[in-house]
């Protein structure tokens, strides 16, 4: 593949979720704007224009993967940004309420819980209940917020029927999107065409981290408030010299993820079918969280009955494979997932759950190695050696 | 061996990891995460997480953090709250001991394929005669950190190192200052690590307001039934204390007034004199021993506070009882029994 490989010793990378290697392409194109070509786009002098032309550049690209027009592309830090940005931003500029789903990420869930927003719950499957939904929309809501994949248990929302629920009962709401675990595997452009805001962030699929961007389309670029105020970048919306390098990478990994997702999404998912079916064959109670239909295909989600992951996650980390819960705390403990808690698993489930997100990079090598990593672990875990009850 | 170091972020467990990678153990850090509500200024803060991970780095040993916060809130903080709500005075330190660093951590790191688990505790484990086990005071008598570990048993025992119990605390900072350890300098941790507060005994009023009704107390004296005054939260006082109790304190030693007996159904604090306070036994609940259990009239020290003074007693049926009149214990409170300088076995006052 395309891609710097992650680790040389012998093991699995399987948390692309957290996050994607760089492409070695994306690597490429950043490169020059790290070094001769340093201008800031905002000068008048030659550099500064060619700085300027690549920004546009990268702009346009992005606007063709994500099916807006260039000038709605707004460049942030990343997701949390772009997430806070539309959360906060339509927040000040419009007041009135804002609703969530429960299975947001925490860069949508905390900005909404501090403007008191109102929680959509999830079905069992982890899709949102689209009947409490609309019975939590009103006139006096100005933002519903909706991720398009779960960066947990990778179930996809149904975006499409989120954007027409929230047309009927609030017309003047705006539909932000956080699409940031999405590029790689669904037609965002098309699924999220219907939203007014949508989220991405460039090391989810093979750019650099801290380098994202918000789309705010045309319509609702009035009622979003910067929560940065500064220069003018950004149509005013994030001022701040433009990360070139970062929103060049960006654009080459977002434009190639684009032009490959069909055969990364056939090749991989074929390899997430091979990880999942060989763990469940050979582990009786095993089970996936939600339908695997309902999945993006890089996701591979295990609960494990009387397993504690944070045991199996730590004899994997031994044997080089690298996986998670999905959900940390800022100390590096791992937290019980309010994703699987608000798809009604009680606590004790919830720390039975091992997530393995696969990417364009994994190989069948690595899925064979993590399969066997994760017998043996099991295999060790059952036999208990206990003091006391 | 490989050994599962339960490091803190503090100067003990951070010398104790080093000296056993030093000696050509395997091993492995791990910082428990045990609570997570406000003030998390205690053991397991983000700052105590990266001060314990940047010494593991420095080591060059791995590092992890485990999340026991709810096995911390079933057996520790809510026994914890129970108890001072039926006016007790529990030891919230002992109870995570018993049930997290040496139950939960101990059990995980042998299913893990651990030989046994390490901390920076201020006690030494050595063979007896017979080659059991056994558990001593710490080499440096002013931090000997044994009665919080006197609920250990043997099988625990057999799985336990405690490589800074040989070391002064002096020594201990010297060890880290040698070796460049970033807490070398770092202060010891005061008090009941959920319990944050600046001013002693405000963090543990407020922690206990915010899950539990405190009640206001009169407060009583024990041989006249007069009415001396009132406390503002009976389930705060203990059994033994003098001071906070609104009794006139005039009238010199002989008048003091001491906390002899909490009764929350009445609402009520018994005080009396020194001579009052004085007790031939004490009762206990949760007994362990270190081995098998010791017959009644067998001599033994018995310590009830991390640094109380041993007093002279003898095992009986149902507890202790002194060789002379003692203060008595305040219901909640671990008492260490031990034979010279090992632990035999602990209970809690009745």
């Amino acid at each position: 593949m395309t891609a710097a490989t992650p680790a040389s010793r012998p093991g699995a990378y399987l948390d692309h979720a957290a996050t994607t290697p760089m492409r070695r392409e994306a690597l490429a194109a950043m490169l020059p704007y790290l070094g001769a070509q340093f201008a800031n786009p905002s000068g008048l002098h030659a550099a500064s224009r060619a700085a300027r032309r690549a920004l546009d550049d990268a702009r346009d690209d992005l606007a063709v993967a994500l099916g807006c027009e260039p000038g709605e592309v707004v460049l942030t830090s990343g997701g949390t940004e772009s997430d806070n940005l539309a959360v906060l931003g339509v927040h000040r500029r419009s007041g009135g309420t804002v609703v969530v789903s429960a299975v947001e990420h925490r860069a949508v869930l905390r900005p909404a819980a501090s403007v008191g927003a109102r929680v959509a719950p999830v079905r069992p499957d982890g899709r949102i209940d689209l009947v409490a939904l609309a019975g939590l929309v009103d006139p006096s809501v100005s933002l519903v917020s909706v991720m398009l994949v779960n960066s947990e248990v990778g179930v996809v929302q149904p975006v499409g029927d989120i954007v027409a629920v929230v047309r009927r009962l609030a017309p003047g709401a705006l539909v932000h999107c956080d699409a940031v675990q999405g590029l790689l595997w669904c037609d965002v452009a098309a699924l999220t065409a219907g939203c007014d805001l949508v989220s991405v962030s460039a090391h989810k699929f093979g750019g650099p981290k801290g380098v994202g961007a918000l789309v705010v389309r045309e319509r609702a670029a009035g009622a979003v408030a910067p929560l940065l105020v500064g220069g003018g970048q950004e149509r005013e919306l994030r001022p701040g010299t433009e990360n070139v390098a970062g929103a060049v990478a960006m654009a080459a990994a977002a434009r190639l993820s684009v032009a490959e997702r069909q055969a990364t999404v056939a090749r991989v998912g074929a390899l997430r079918d091979q990880l999942v079916d060989g763990v469940l064959a050979a582990v009786p109670g095993a089970a996936e969280p939600a339908p695997r239909e309902l999945r993006v295909a890089g996701s591979a989600h295990l609960r494990f009955p009387g397993v504690d992951a944070e045991e199996l996650l730590f004899l994997l980390d031994g044997d080089g494979v690298a996986a998670s819960t999905g959900s940390a705390c800022a100390s590096g403990a791992r937290d019980p997932s309010h994703v699987l808690l608000a798809m009604a698993w009680t606590p004790a489930e919830a720390r039975e759950a091992v997530r393995f997100t696969l990417g364009p990079t994994t190989t069948p090598e690595e899925v064979e190695y993590a399969r066997r990593a994760v017998l043996a672990a099991l295999g060790r875990l059952g036999t208990r050696t206990e003091l006391g009850d | 061996m490989r050994v599962l170091v339960a490091m803190s972020g503090g100067v003990d467990s951070s010398v104790a990891a080093a000296l056993l990678h030093e000696q050509g153990h395997e091993v492995v850090g791990a910082t428990l995460k045990l609570w997570s509500g406000a003030g998390d200024s205690g053991c397991c803060s983000v700052a105590d997480v990266t001060d314990a991970r940047r010494v593991a780095d420095q080591l060059g040993i791995d590092h992890h953090v485990f999340n026991f916060t709810e096995e911390f809130e079933a057996s520790v903080i809510g026994p914890y709250v129970a108890a001072h709500a039926a006016g007790r005075t529990p030891n919230p330190c002992v109870e995570c001991n018993r049930h997290l660093k040496f139950r939960r951590l101990l059990d995980r790191a042998l299913r893990l394929g651990f030989d046994a688990v390490a901390t920076g505790h201020h006690a030494r484990v050595e063979r007896d005669a017979s080659g059991r086990p056994q558990l001593l005071r710490g080499a440096d008598a002013a931090k000997d950190q044994s009665y919080v570990l006197s609920v250990l048993g043997a099988a625990e025992l057999e799985r336990v190192l405690l490589p800074v119990g040989e070391l002064t605390k002096a020594e201990v900072r010297a060890a880290a200052t040698g070796r460049g350890l970033r807490t070398a300098a770092k202060p010891d941790s005061q008090d009941v690590c959920f319990v944050a507060s600046r001013t002693p005994g405000a963090g543990r009023a407020s922690f206990l307001a915010e899950r539990i009704e405190l009640h206001p107390g009169r407060v009583v004296d024990a041989r006249s039934g007069a009415a001396l005054g009132t406390v503002e939260a009976l389930e705060l006082v203990t059994v033994g204390q003098r001071r906070g109790l609104g009794v006139a304190s005039g009238g010199g030693v002989g008048a003091r007034r001491y906390a002899l007996a909490v009764d929350v159904a009445s609402r009520t604090v018994l005080v009396g004199g020194e001579d009052e306070l004085l007790t031939g036994a004490v009762r206990l609940a949760e007994r362990t021993w270190v081995h098998e259990a010791l017959p009644p009239g067998t001599e033994v020290l018995v310590q009830a506070s991390a640094h109380g003074r041993p007093r002279p007693a003898a095992v009986d049926e149902d507890g202790v009882r002194f060789a002379a009149p003692e203060r008595r214990v305040a219901p909640g409170q671990l008492v260490a029994c031990y034979r010279g300088d090992a632990v035999v076995g602990s209970g809690i006052a009745c």
